[in-house]
């Protein structure tokens, strides 16, 4: 897979040729030009703010009135709170269970899929069509699938099964993160199933008949043509899916509030009422830090990677 | 989990489908035609009902009474309350909801385009300065947290009077959601040959000129992927609209849903039936143009 994308020569290098700096300074500001709305509207929603709560995160702001430096007084709390620390258990907790339980099942399904030739449109719209459904609506669907009087526990109950019969899935505190974590991965696998597909149509074909001819089996074509193949997808993926994990919010945050006991609290439910309920701005700009952190050292230790290891990504 | 194609920009990086042609066109076979057995369909029927089985679910509490629904939780109803329908409409306050929704989705899918499409076609086919550091740039900002800006923007939004308007939350979600539209319109710009434009060019056209009437009309499809993308999101955000949005009468369909289904003992067919109507133009729009969303998603990148 070579990169084409570099092979076309971007536009204006013919004008560069001819050494007429003056042409050359006029598309130069246009070409500014062209930019300046991304740039004004990236820093005045993301960059400005973004500063400011690294200021903030110094200081004692409650969000409203002045705020005083105080040094590394929040980073130090950050670090030492339970709340804080159990809350980052759980967002690790939540990156193994994204890394394994959606991975694989779009990994399978993305795999059957690719060797059906009829029907497979109808299989991709229907495993997408969580992934386009508001949070809001997932959680109100499995709300009512897992309530503890009229769920799931009562249908089995109706046809002779009693597992689930007492199973207050999001209000046991042992179970609620595993629930939730649960609630988004059937909107989410879809999602990762259909990329992986298209990566997978990308194999060359060659290549499984070549296996095919050597006797392999479903299980071999997988492991040593499909998995090679779309392993740039897969890495990139991955590495997002760690992002994301720290990320968590919504699914929280409408299901649960992090509760019961703060057993399915994450870093962005803790920030987000640090904020807002506690009026702890300065100290909830640590944590934003934190996250910041995480996201940004991911995102540059893959590209780092990528440049490293020559992926042609 | 929350932002999520806004991330997978990283993927258009890289190589565009070798043919030169539009990715996603024309590569409907795959490449691995050994069929399926038994087990595999089997394992297909299984993953589809775990997808599809809650739908029905869904479907079928929005049609019962609630009565029903606590003695028959996942059953088909056995009368059709079709009006349920009407009643959430009316109590949740959907029909506001979704209109504000609407002006919220096509503000931000049209902007986004705006944005974007300037920004792509400077980065493809204009003199700027540092193009790698631009994509990078447009990488990192795809993957930084909401939270790191959202508390200092509350107060910079407040001080603009944007916070509680719906305009102030558009120009966010132009915000966030631009740097992705800008890659993946980067793609789909790459993928022509400047050659179109030269002619143009050399008749003294001004660039902008070249942008509306050439360019853009030769990356129409591009701009469809983006604005329903953009446009899906904006119609699906929680966070940023549960901080900046405030009355009631500005809610979009997501907030009049949320603050529905908060009720101590909520009437869970309505709830249901108020879901669905939030959900249905989601899913009706995607089914409908279903390639076009996919192709936006897998564009350039993903799909190797």
């Amino acid at each position: 897979m070579s990169r084409t994308a570099t092979a076309v020569p971007p536009q204006g290098t013919p004008l560069r040729r001819h050494g007429r700096t003056k042409i050359r300074y006029r598309t130069r500001g246009l070409a500014w030009a062209f930019m300046a709305p991304l740039l004004i509207v990236n820093l005045l929603v993301i960059g400005g703010p973004g500063l400011a709560s690294f200021f903030y995160s110094f200081t004692d702001w409650d969000g409203l009135g002045s705020a005083n430096f105080v040094g590394i007084a929040n980073y130090v709390e950050l670090f030492t709170s339970p709340a804080v620390l159990s809350a980052i258990q759980h967002n690790l907790i939540w990156t193994g269970f994204f890394l394994v339980v959606p991975m694989s099942m779009a990994l399978l399904g993305a795999f059957l899929l690719s060797r059906v030739r009829r029907g497979q449109i109808l299989f991709r719209v229907l495993f997408f069509i969580p992934y386009v459904l508001a949070t809001i609506v997932s959680s109100i669907i499995w709300r009512q699938i897992l309530s503890p009087t009229a769920g799931i526990g009562q249908a089995l109950q109706g046809i002779g099964i009693d597992w689930f019969a007492d199973t207050n899935f999001l209000g046991d505190p042992a179970l609620a993160l595993g629930s939730v974590a649960f609630i988004n991965n059937w909107q989410w696998w879809g999602f990762l199933l259909v990329l992986f597909l298209a990566a997978m149509q990308g194999v060359d074909p060659a290549l499984y008949e070549a296996a095919r001819l050597d006797g392999a089996n479903a299980f071999r074509e997988f492991w040593h043509i499909t998995l090679p193949g779309i392993r740039p997808t897969l890495m990139f993926l991955m590495l997002m899916t760690v992002i994301w994990s720290f990320l968590v919010f919504d699914y929280v945050f409408i299901l649960t509030q992090g509760g019961p006991a703060g057993s399915t609290d994450v870093i962005g439910t803790v920030l987000y009422r640090t904020a807002f309920s506690e009026n702890r701005a300065g100290y909830a700009s640590s944590m934003a830090m934190l996250l910041t952190v995480i996201s940004a050292a991911i995102v540059l230790g893959y590209q780092l990677l990528r440049k490293k290891l020559k992926w042609e990504v | 989990m929350s932002r999520v194609s806004e991330v997978s920009a990283p993927a258009t990086t890289r190589s565009q489908p070798r043919s030169g042609a539009r990715p996603g066109r024309g590569r409907r076979t795959t490449g691995t035609n050994t069929g399926t057995g038994p087990l595999g369909w089997f394992l297909l029927v299984v993953l589809a009902v775990y997808a599809g089985g809650p739908l029905v679910v869904f479907l079928f509490n929005s049609l019962k009474s609630p009565a029903e629904i606590s003695n028959s939780p996942l059953g088909a109803p056995t009368e059709w309350r079709w009006e349920n329908f009407i009643t959430a409409f009316q109590d949740a306050n959907m029909g506001q909801g979704i209109l504000n929704s609407l002006i919220i989705s096509v503000s931000t899918a049209v902007g986004v385009c705006v944005i974007a499409g300037l920004a792509a076609y400077a980065m493809t086919r204009l003199d700027l300065p540092g193009k790698n550091n631009w994509m990078l740039y447009l990488l990192v900002s795809t993957s930084l947290p909401i939270q790191m800006f959202l508390v200092p923007l509350l107060t910079w939004w407040s001080t603009l009077g944007l916070y509680n308007s719906q305009f102030g939350l558009i120009v966010i979600y132009w915000a966030i959601y631009s740097p992705f539209a800008t890659l993946l319109l980067r793609s789909f710009l790459i993928a022509i040959p400047p050659q179109y434009e030269e002619a143009a060019r050399i008749d003294g056209a001004g660039e902008f000129r070249l942008f509306t009437s050439i360019v853009v009309p030769m990356v129409w499809p591009g701009f469809i992927t983006a604005a329903l993308v953009a446009g899906l999101q904006a119609y699906n955000e929680f966070l940023l609209a549960v901080t900046f949005i405030q009355d009631a009468d500005r809610l979009p369909a997501s907030l009049a849903l949320y603050s529905f289904q908060q009720n101590l003992t909520p009437n869970w067919a309505l709830v249901s039936a108020a879901g669905l109507i939030m959900a249905l133009p989601a899913i009706v729009i995607f089914v409908l143009l279903q390639r076009k969303f996919i192709e936006g998603y897998t564009q350039g990148g993903m799909a190797n």
